[in-house]
Parts: C-alpha cells; structure tokens; sequence
C-alpha cells in the first residue's frame, strides 16, 4: 500500500524525524489558509500523487505570494498529473500540500528497503541526493554508503553515526541527522513499510536536518495490525477496477491486451498471461480468484474483467485442488446467467473431479468454448478473437 | 528414498481444529500419511479425525514423538507457531499461511538461528501448497491425485502451476519423487537452492524441475550452484515474462522491483548456467521427457 508525500511526513514526524512546516489542502482557498497560517513568505504548493517525479512534470510549485498560491493550487486540483512514473494516464490531484520553502545548503539521499537476499532491513544514503536512486547508483556507486539492521536490536545509534560522519556532515548536523537516520528505521519498523525513501533529505544554512520529500509503501499483509496506515488509503489513486477488486479481496492487475483472464492462483495466472502471449495475442488482465472459487467470486471475477471496454474474450483457467471441478463449474455458469457475457468464453478446468466439471459446462446451453489444456485454452482464446495463433 | 517427508514421517498438524486444518488433516490421513497429533491452544484434549489434540507443540511432541510441523494458522499468529514448532525441537515446518507480514518472516528466520546449525529447523514456505513425496506422504494442500510416483524432484514458487506441472508429467508417464513448494513470499523458509541439495543426495531423483516466477534472487542463486555442484539434470522456468514492472502480481514476492527480477533476466541466467529452460508452460512435461531421453 502507498501513502501520499504528506502522509508519509506525518508518520516520520511522529517518530522523530524534522519536516519542513506544511498543511494539506483542498481547494485553492484551503492552499491560501494554509500559506497564511505557516507564514512566512515563500511556500511550495506540491500536488499530492502516489507517483514520483512530479517536479519536472510541473506538480511543484515555487510561490511567493498567496496569489501565487492560490494560482498554484488552482492549476493543480481537479486535473490529472502525468509525470514519468505514473503512466500516459495520469494520477488525479485532489490534494495539494502547502510547505514553507526555505533554502537549503545540501540534499542527500536517505532509503530503506527489505532486501530479500540478506533477509534484512538495508539502509541506504549517499552525498548525491536529489537524483533517483538509480542514477546515482550507476553515477556514484563508490558512494553508496549502506547498513545492514540486525533484526534482533534494530538500528543502532553508531549505525547512524557511522553514515553521518561519512556523508560529510559537522557535529550538529551530525547530531540531528542521526536522530532523522533512526526515527525513519523506526517508522520503517514500527508501521510495517517495505520502502522508505527521503529524496533529499536537506541541510540548511543553520544546520538543520530536514526532510523535504518523502515516499512510503506498506506491506499488505501486515495492514491488519496497521490500522492508522489502512485509513491512510486514497482509492483514487489506484485503477477503479483493482480498487474494486480490493473490495472482495481478488487480486486483479488492469494490463492493455484483449483477453481478460480469471486464474486460481498467482503462478499459473503469470503462466496464462505468458501462453497468450505465446500464441499471439495480449492478456487484459491479471486475476487471481485464490482458493475460494465459489460461484459469487467468478461471478464478482466476471464483472471486473468485463467492465474493461478492450477484452474480446474471457479465458477462464482453474486447476481444482481443494476447489473441485464441478464446483467451479457451476460457478461460471451462474456467473454467466448473472453477468450476461457477450464475448466468446474458453474455460479450461482440470484437477479435482474434472469430468463432472465438463458435463456441467456442456449441459449448460451457454456457449462455452471448453480446452483440456493450456495450450489449447490459449489458442482458443486467440482464435476467438480472430487472431492467428 | 524421497526428500524432507516419506511414510514413516511423523506429523503434527498446528491448527488442526480450524476449518483449513481439519479439512485437509483429513485429507492428508486418507493420503496414507502419518499425522500423529495436532495442537490447538485450548482445545488439548480433544481429538480432530481420530488424532489426539494437544494444547501446546511441546506436549504433542512429548506425548507423540513428530518431528515435523504443517501450519494451518492466521497471519497475526502464523509467526508464533512456527517459532513456537522451532523451539519443541521439530525439524522440518510447512507453513501454508498466506499473509505473513514479510518482517515476521524476517523476524522467523532471525530466530532459528538461536539454534546450533543442526538444531535449526528446515522451513518450508509460507504461503505455499506444502509438499508431498507420491505414494508416500503428503504435508500440504495439494490435489494427491495428480502426481504419479517417480524420480522427478518438483521445487515450485507457485501451488497451481506446480500442480500443472505434476499433471503434465503424469499424462507422458513420468512421476514425482518429491514436490517442493517454496511459496509466493519474499521471505521464505527455504529456497530452491536448499532443496537442490537435498535432491543432489537422493538416490531416487534422476532430474529436477523448477518453476521460478519474477522477483528476487533466488533462481539465479540456484542456477549458479547447479552449474558446479549438481550431478543431475535440471529444467527451469520462469513464470511472468509479460508481467509489468513494480506490480505485485498475486505473490507478495512477485514484483519486479530491481535488475535481474524479471523473467527474462533470470531465465537467460539459467540457461547460461546450464538449465535447460521449458518454452512455456504447457511444455513442462514435454522438456523434462526429452532430457530423460536424450540423458
């Protein structure tokens, strides 16, 4: 799950860390307000994404009076961003926040990321900050300063020392950077995050340690013990249908192809995608129903792969282990009096009580093109759309 | 012989009166295999098809003598009973558990080294199917009609698409002598790495499959290992070659998120290391027949 800049400032302050003064807003009254409740008299109105690389694509905004404000946020809200992170679509801005913009010195580069091969959190910082990650890996690799957390005693104070002696810093940025370093390990820790990142992480003039961007993503699977994260959620920020899908707990990925796909299980969803591929045309969808093929989830499956304007076709792939066959079965088929499909549909079943399954498909009276195989399920499908496999 | 559980293998079953646990301890019972006890926290006493019910896995393993663990647990504690199996001194878990926060699992592993390395446990997944050793023993979730028994070692990320693979074998003839599944976690308990070891030492496995998805560094770390220490044939596959960047595609640790997590990167490091690769996945059966043959 990913949070917006503000969020993710709000969590880090909480748990120690500096950010620049800012409120969210609105509206472009609300972004007014908020410059003249920070004071001050230079502001950055920041249109709020769950997507980066929002500077070049104009989302932040240097103002100098609240008129500048007001403009900046006018121009903002209500419109769709699209910057080189959030695809040709875009991401909506229904919220700006509204920062005090004060110089600074420095930028430096601060992560944290699980890294799967050391089964360990990493923390990462370079001198280098302001760029992507990437760019100042491949520019400055030499420079990558980088600290493995030992899981049993978390960050240690020498830790962050170790990486604020050696980005340059003099003793009270030292001090203050420290502070920064562990309270972000903490937040990392503490709200179950897979990615921290605080790019820059600036230093000004008197010394202060700010963080003046901020991304955070959750692990999924911990959101039930994060109940603060969970009401962080922003549904407009994801594709409608995966929101829907979320809903009644189906994994569903929108991709661009025309066959919609409806899968138990995410290996052989990946597979189905491939063998379409393989036999010449593009999957419209990741899905996978899981466990539960009941006769509502392929129905509620159905729906969400239908309300996708591009598929000309349904592939349905189920390998019935504990669900079984004729199950499944009857499950399409009520789901297809249900949801009235006007596309052809290929069903492949195997596994548990399969031959069941397939008389209950051809009992049916629906039209349904049945496949044995894998194979032939995606051919099936290509064909029916009138492609050449 | 068959890797990591065959029919002598005693087993206890965590979680055995919950709906998944008693459901599928059933089914493993009708399979052939040895469930000697099941423990549920306040259900000691009890019995769930015939096996005794035990408050706490260090009881059942006292009263029962298993050695090995299959967890049917909730996320918010799947965790503690697989730490709580570690400390009774069983050898080899299976979590099937879908759901665990990746820092428990990070957490888990960092645990099981308070043990000396031969005390420590062998993990299995979590969010796995569990692995079965056909015609032996089954310690999971699968479909126990599908596999044939035979002398091919299975290790797959993924349930469904190992079950594929299984049928594809069965349908040309070939069987399974151990089907390993590593699960769709970032973290897991073990990889495919640590069960090619296994399968390097069994005397009833003549070759390997083994189905990779995108994310993580695990194939390739498998793929080099083979090249200079595995004596038998692999085929390798990867699934996700058409899956986006930076998506989580079902599997918590399916996500392409940095160089060498995509399929094609880690198909064309197993092919450079020697793996011969199925073209796709209807072709499992097929590869793995013409590496018999040609051997």
């Amino acid at each position: 799950m990913d949070v917006h800049e503000y969020q993710a400032k709000e969590i880090l302050a909480k748990h120690g860390v500096a950010v620049p003064p800012g409120t969210i807003a609105f509206s472009p009254d609300q972004a007014v307000y908020a410059a003249t409740e920070l004071g001050g008299s230079h502001w950055v109105v920041k249109a709020q994404i769950h997507a980066g690389a929002r500077g070049k694509a104009g989302g932040v905004k240097f103002c100098r009076t609240y008129h500048e404000v007001q403009q900046a946020a006018r121009e903002l809200l209500g419109k769709r961003l699209v910057t080189a992170q959030t695809g040709p679509e875009g991401k909506p801005v229904q919220r700006v926040y509204v920062e005090l913009a004060d110089p600074f010195d420095r930028e430096i580069y601060l992560g944290y990321v699980l890294d799967r091969k050391l089964e360990r959190v990493r923390v990462i910082a370079s001198k280098h900050g302001g760029m992507e990650i990437e760019e100042i890996a491949k520019n400055t690799p030499d420079e990558l300063l980088q600290v493995i957390v030992e899981p049993a005693v978390g960050l240690q104070p020498f830790q962050a020392r170790d990486l604020a002696f050696q980005l340059g810093l003099n003793l009270k940025q030292v001090s203050r950077a420290v502070q920064t370093i562990l309270g972000a390990y903490r937040a990392f820790r503490d709200c179950d995050a897979t990615m921290l990142e605080i790019n820059p992480l600036v230093v000004t003039k008197d010394d202060k340690v700010l963080a003046l961007d901020a991304k955070m993503s959750f692990d999924d699977n911990a959101l039930f013990r994060r109940r603060n994260i969970v009401d962080m959620q922003d549904a407009s920020q994801s594709d409608p249908r995966e929101a829907e899908a979320a809903k009644y707990n189906l994994n569903y990925i929108g991709l661009d192809g025309e066959i919609g796909c409806i899968v138990n299980g995410a290996g052989l969803a990946m597979a189905t995608m491939d063998m379409i591929k393989h036999a010449g045309a593009s999957p419209a969808n990741f899905l996978d129903v899981g466990g539960g093929a009941s006769a509502e989830r392929v129905a509620t499956a159905f729906r969400l792969v239908l309300s996708d304007a591009r598929v000309k076709a349904v592939l349905v792939n189920i390998f019935a282990g504990i669900n079984r066959c004729d199950w499944v079965a009857q499950g399409v088929v009520d789901a297809v009096r249900e949801t009235n499909i006007a596309v052809p549909l290929v069903v492949r079943l195997a596994g548990t009580n399969v031959e069941a399954g397939r008389k209950i498909l051809q009992e049916s009276g629906i039209n349904i093109i049945t496949a044995d195989t894998l194979k032939e399920a995606a051919d099936k499908a290509v064909a029916a759309i009138g492609k050449k496999a | 012989m068959s890797i990591l559980i065959d029919e002598t293998t005693p087993i206890l079953v965590q979680g055995i009166t919950g709906d998944k646990g008693s459901f599928h301890t059933k089914e493993m019972l009708e399979y052939g295999t040895k469930v000697v006890a099941g423990v549920t926290p306040g259900k000691g006493g009890k019995s769930a098809h015939g096996v005794p019910v035990f408050n706490t896995v260090k009881e059942a393993v006292k009263e029962t003598g298993a050695t090995t663990s299959i967890t049917f647990v909730a996320p918010p504690f799947a965790a503690d009973a697989i730490m709580e199996a570690a400390d009774s001194g069983i050898k080899l878990i299976c979590s099937i558990t879908d759901g665990i926060p990746a820092q428990d699992m990070m957490r888990v592993k960092r645990y099981f080294m308070r043990y000396p390395k031969d005390r420590r446990p062998m993990m299995v997944g979590p969010n796995c199917a569990g692995i079965i050793s056909p015609g032996k023993a089954m310690l999971g979730i699968m479909p126990g009609h599908i596999y044939k028994q035979g002398s091919i070692g299975l290790i797959s990320r993924s349930g469904t698409l190992g079950y594929e693979a299984a049928s594809q074998l069965k349908a040309l003839g070939y069987g399974i002598s151990t089907s390993v599944g590593i699960g769709g976690d970032p973290i897991n308990g073990s990889s495919f790495l640590d069960h090619l070891v296994l399968f390097d030492k069994d005397p009833e496995t003549a070759a390997v499959l083994i189905i990779g998805e995108i994310g993580g560094p695990q194939e390739a770390e498998a793929a080099a290992w083979i090249k200079d220490n595995f004596s038998k044939p692999v085929i390798g596959f990867v699934a996700g070659l058409t899956a986006p960047k930076g998506r989580r595609m079902g599997h918590a640790g399916a996500i392409i998120s940095s160089t060498g997590d995509s399929a094609a990167e880690k198909t064309e490091i197993m092919r450079s290391f020697g793996l011969v690769i199925a073209p796709s996945p209807s072709e499992f059966g097929e590869t793995v027949a013409k590496v018999l043959k040609s051997a």
